[in-house]
């Protein structure tokens, strides 16, 4: 969807609800005016806690000039007729209301600064940002369109792993993402991950975790098993730092660790190294549709 | 508590009872009576009737049968194989067994998750759970592979990844990234072999592979039935229901076109004719590399790809083929 069209549709949202202009943030307790929240891309003003961001406005924080959408008419079926507690297509439907989002990931082309990239945006509000057939096949496909265009490829990854109910299908996007940035990554094009809260599972065991540079935000958690897995299997409680960005910037495992409000200008200085500045994919033609604009 | 366990525990008071019949009557020299025909069939029946059709969670208790064979009885029968220890970089995972090794005379590097056979080895052998340590040495051994052009060979049976903290602390996802990133370009023949238990991500990152044979009681799944149930309905004894659901069984895999080939098993499961058993999977190892070895590198890998893409199950407007025709 165009970027205006969304923020005119969370605008309306937000005016039917008197309440929703006030946010409590969970970390610190401080009640915060919402559009003093927004303004600091949703960043606790008193803490520098991340409140976690929807992925539109995810990519309105990131990108100049407008979105072109990719992969939005790939949609979720039912492989498995799944149903625990409510079925699994009742449960993709109110997901969809709720996030007016048509899957777990947007992806489409944009440009960050003056370089244009294939972007996908992950969110963790569609059925907790997990991978199932759509996430795999969108993801897949920006990568192979990015390789065609010969464009840099920015993820920015929210998920909580494998989607359950798609079964063996789901863990299979792990070797079908896998094997696109790898198509990607031998043809030259950079690729940038930025990992957010939180990412875990399927999602961090393949493609957030084979990037050539791994950007983690502030205090998000990130690893491989979800904390109350690990907590249950040690019998002990872990310290509050555990699986958070900072903790694997000590580790050693990720590139740089950033704020939101940094985000953007540190993926601009990125971009700028990485990309070859004569090659095609430098000028915005890479992407007639954005450059139409 | 395996159920399998528990119902070959109900036919063993019968199995006593044949045996000591069958004493008798050779003892005798006359040929088996009556009672002993009957005893016979009523245990024909009783086996037919407990193990004809496993059910998935039947066959989640047969993937972790204490007696099912596992990794190490199908490396000892190679024609040789030695064992290359050790990541490089911090320490040996005893959970993780790779090496050189011969089959039917053919060259080939193996990678296994291997179980204990008893309690003291399992905690030796973490259960069969990897830690990142054992994924970057099956990583250093599938380069090795691809440097060598020897094929290669996996052994599937872990629950899952070791979810501990120290496995975090040395990132447990970039060591699964890793190795799924180097089986999806390592230009050499890779076979995976299903033995046990294909638990998640963590079986996965040794499994992506050219031809995925699965035993037929074995399991693959996104997550473990307890685990599954634990988050659906915060109960992890309803792991019944959820096995169910994941569609883990060797025909649902199969269909699904996850895994390519099923090697059926005896009836009562593998570990009941485990010697002929083993050989026969070793075969069809074999007859799968044979097949692969004749397909040049290029092609080899590029089909891999072509097979992975396709998997999932998604619906779309004509919007995209109409770009894709484009190109």
């Amino acid at each position: 969807m165009p970027i205006p069209d969304w923020l005119r549709i969370r605008r309306d949202k937000q005016q039917n609800a008197e309440a929703a202009q006030w946010v409590k943030c969970p970390s610190c307790g401080e009640l915060l005016y919402r559009r003093e929240l927004e303004e600091n891309s949703g960043v606790c003003t008193r803490c520098g806690h991340h409140f976690r961001l929807h992925a539109y406005d995810r990519i309105n924080l990131l990108i100049d000039r407008d979105f072109v959408e990719v992969g939005a008419e790939i949609l979720p079926r039912d492989p498995l007729s799944w149903s625990d507690r409510r079925p699994y297509l009742k449960k993709l439907e109110s997901d969809r209301e709720a996030s007016h989002l048509s899957e777990a990931i947007v992806t489409g082309f944009a440009a960050i600064g003056t370089f244009p990239v294939a972007l996908g945006v992950m969110d963790f509000g569609f059925r907790g940002g997990t991978m199932g057939t759509v996430v795999g096949e969108r993801v897949t496909y920006l990568f192979e369109e990015a390789t065609r265009r010969q464009l840099p490829c920015v993820i920015v990854t929210a998920s909580g792993g494998a989607r359950m109910e798609e079964g063996m299908l789901a863990l299979m996007q792990m070797a079908k993402t896998t094997m696109a940035v790898d198509a990607h990554m031998r043809a030259g094009f950079p690729y940038i991950a930025v990992l957010t809260d939180p990412t875990t599972g399927g999602v961090s065991a393949s493609f957030a975790f084979q990037a050539d540079v791994i950007v983690a935000e502030s205090r998000a958690a990130i690893g491989f098993a979800g904390r109350r897995v690990i907590e249950q299997t040690i019998r002990q409680k872990l310290p509050d730092n555990f699986q958070t960005a900072e903790f694997l910037l000590e580790k050693g495992h990720v590139d740089i660790v950033v704020s939101r409000p940094q985000l953007r200008a540190t993926l601009i200085r990125l971009l700028d190294y990485l990309v070859d500045g004569r090659g095609p994919g430098r000028t915005l033609q890479a992407v007639p549709e954005l450059a139409a604009q | 508590m395996n159920i399998i366990v528990e119902r070959e525990k109900s036919l063993e008071a019968l199995e006593q009872r044949i045996e000591d019949l069958r004493a008798r009557s050779a003892r005798q020299g006359g040929e088996s009576s009556e009672d002993m025909r009957a005893l016979e069939d009523r245990y024909a029946a009783l086996q037919r009737d407990m193990f004809g059709h496993l059910t998935p969670w039947e066959r989640v208790n047969m993937a972790r049968h204490p007696r099912r064979p596992i990794a190490s009885d199908y490396i000892a029968r190679l024609d040789e194989f030695d064992e290359l220890h050790g990541d490089r970089q911090f320490r040996d995972d005893p959970a993780l067994v790779g090496g050189l090794g011969r089959l039917n005379g053919r060259r080939i590097v193996v990678l296994a998750q291997q179980k204990g056979r008893d309690t003291k080895e399992n905690i030796r052998r973490n259960f069969g759970m990897v830690t990142p340590e054992g994924y970057r040495k099956a990583r250093r051994l599938m380069e090795l592979a691809g440097r060598f052009a020897l094929p290669i060979v996996s052994f599937v049976d872990t629950s899952g990844a070791d979810p501990g903290i120290a496995s975090e602390e040395r990132s447990q996802s970039e060591a699964i990234a890793s190795c799924l990133l180097t089986l999806s370009r390592v230009p050499v023949p890779v076979v995976a072999a299903i033995i046990g238990e294909g638990g998640s991500g963590g079986a996965l990152a040794i499994a992506l592979a050219d031809h995925v044979i699965m035993l037929e009681h074995s399991i693959y799944s996104v997550a473990s039935p307890e685990g599954c149930a634990a988050i659906l309905w915060a109960d992890a004894s309803r792991a019944e229901e959820a096995a169910a659901r994941l569609k883990l069984t060797s025909d649902d895999l199969l269909g699904f076109g996850i895994v390519d080939e099923i090697v059926s098993e005896p009836l009562g499961g593998a570990h009941r004719d485990a010697d002929r058993f083993v050989g026969r999977v070793l075969g069809t190892i074999d007859a799968a590399l044979s097949h692969l070895s004749n397909v040049n590198r290029e092609l080899l890998v590029e089909r891999r790809r072509a097979k992975y893409r396709r998997i999932g199950a998604w619906q779309e407007t004509s919007q995209r083929f109409a770009s894709v025709a484009a190109r």
